[in-house]
């Protein structure tokens, strides 16, 4: 019932606008600000397909109020200029594509957080960001071979 | 989702003063992982929405003498990433760092995993065995719950209408003492655990058993103590007969239900298992 007037950056540029206190991220950004790059899979948390950045980390849009997110910096697929992209088409890290943006998100968050990550540590992080047609090889690859370009 | 009203304190005081006014229907937040999809699901529909993120001292993780003050608002990932919370107990940051997915974490806090009261959730298991203790405060004053006393029952817990969760505190481990955490996971990691165990372990010089607490999660409506079990483990050399013993005096003391994760026989015959896999890890 109640209005809130939330500011944070998206991608980079400043965003100021007031939302209904249960507007969800996921819309927030999907159908108020036209960034649709983020999908809405799941609804529940589990799937991934709405992975954006809160101050770097990732974390589901579908689970986060909009409110949250004041003073935040929110980074989304649209926002992504990184070897990742490159690497995911070399390494075929994609095949219908619908969690190719979360998949991304994710993995860039990871290499921000910790750019000499292990094998391990990126397969800890794509936990949770399902794909439901190559399996995670190549995704693994992509991200292995992103930081190895580094 | 429903409409409802969110109020955001900046303050401790005034989060207390805001919940005052309607105790009854205004739903505390931390982080939202739980309460959002329970909003979205139309499983609960409050007036009210009281977040806590802008009060930043619920957020701090402290030592205190050899014990450890958890922050109600502090997320799994930073109490994963904790030094302070690593050198407490190395099992302890892993539970951390075990829970669901790296977006869950981000965001889920321990006062909001702690006030959901889920059974199947892994950190209450292993400060349950930890000697864990929450600290709540209303307007009316602050209480100390032992964390055995907190969860009442299926995501029940003894906090009162009024009351916000500030911290869990740890009391020192005793000298020598050993832990782990351990979740049965035959599906996925990231899944919830079919049961799961916690084991604090000391013994002295001769090897017998000073110190002994085993939780055991996802086997009953509340993360349960195996109390029968340590009882049975104290004075004695924890061998291979006092260990089994042990287990299966913890899967009789659990009391699990029927379903997608395994038949109630299946999980206490699991927890048994997983009781003596804890314990050999830390004799």
């Amino acid at each position: 019932m109640s209005e809130h007037r939330i500011r944070f950056t998206l991608n980079g540029a400043a965003v100021d606008v007031t939302v209904p206190a249960e507007r969800l991220l996921v819309d927030l950004l999907r159908d108020d600000l036209g960034k649709t790059g983020t999908k809405d899979g799941c609804s529940v948390g589990v799937c991934g397909l709405c992975t954006v950045q809160v101050d770097g980390m990732p974390m589901s849009a579908c689970l986060l109020l909009a409110t949250q997110v004041d003073g935040a910096a929110i980074r989304t697929v649209e926002g992504l200029a990184s070897p990742l992209q490159e690497a995911f088409i070399l390494e075929g890290g994609f095949q219908c594509g619908i969690c190719t943006s979360g998949q991304l998100v994710a993995a860039d968050a990871l290499l921000r957080a910790k750019p000499d990550a292990t094998d391990a540590e990126i397969a800890d992080w794509q936990m949770g960001n399902l794909c439901r047609c190559t399996g995670y090889y190549g995704i693994a690859r992509a991200i292995a071979r992103a930081r190895d370009a580094r | 989702m429903r409409p409802f009203d969110y109020l955001e304190p900046e303050t401790l005081d005034e989060a207390l003063a805001l919940l005052a006014n309607d105790p009854d229907d205004t739903l505390v937040m931390a982080g939202g992982t739980s309460l959002v999809i329970l909003m979205k699901q139309d499983l609960i529909r409050p007036a009210r929405v009281l977040g806590l993120r802008r009060i930043a001292e619920l957020r701090a993780i402290r030592t205190r003498g050899g014990g450890l003050d958890l922050g109600a608002l502090a997320t799994l990932g930073a109490l994963a990433r904790s030094p302070a919370v690593r050198s407490h107990a190395a099992a302890l940051a892993s539970t951390f760092a075990g829970v669901a997915t790296v977006r869950i974490r981000e965001q889920a806090t321990l006062g909001g995993n702690l006030a959901h009261a889920d059974p199947a959730q892994d950190p209450p298991v292993t400060l349950l065995a930890l000697d864990g203790v929450a600290v709540a405060r209303s307007r009316f004053g602050e209480r100390r719950i032992a964390l055995g006393a907190l969860f009442v029952d299926l995501f029940e817990t003894s906090l009162e209408p009024g009351e916000i969760l500030l911290r869990v505190e740890l009391p020192p481990l005793p000298a020598g003492a050993r832990a782990t955490y351990k979740k049965f996971l035959p599906a996925t990691l990231d899944d919830y655990a079919t049961v799961s165990v916690a084991a604090v372990v000391a013994t002295d010089a001769t090897g017998a058993c000073m110190h002994a607490r085993i939780a055991v999660g996802g086997a009953g409506p509340v993360p349960l103590r195996a109390r029968e079990a340590e009882r049975s483990l104290a004075g004695r050399r924890l061998d291979d007969a006092a260990i089994r013993e042990a287990a299966a005096l913890a899967a009789a003391a659990t009391d699990p239900i029927d379903d997608l994760r395994g038949s109630a026989a299946y999980k206490r015959a699991m927890a048994g298992v997983w009781t003596e896999r804890a314990l050999r890890e830390v004799a």
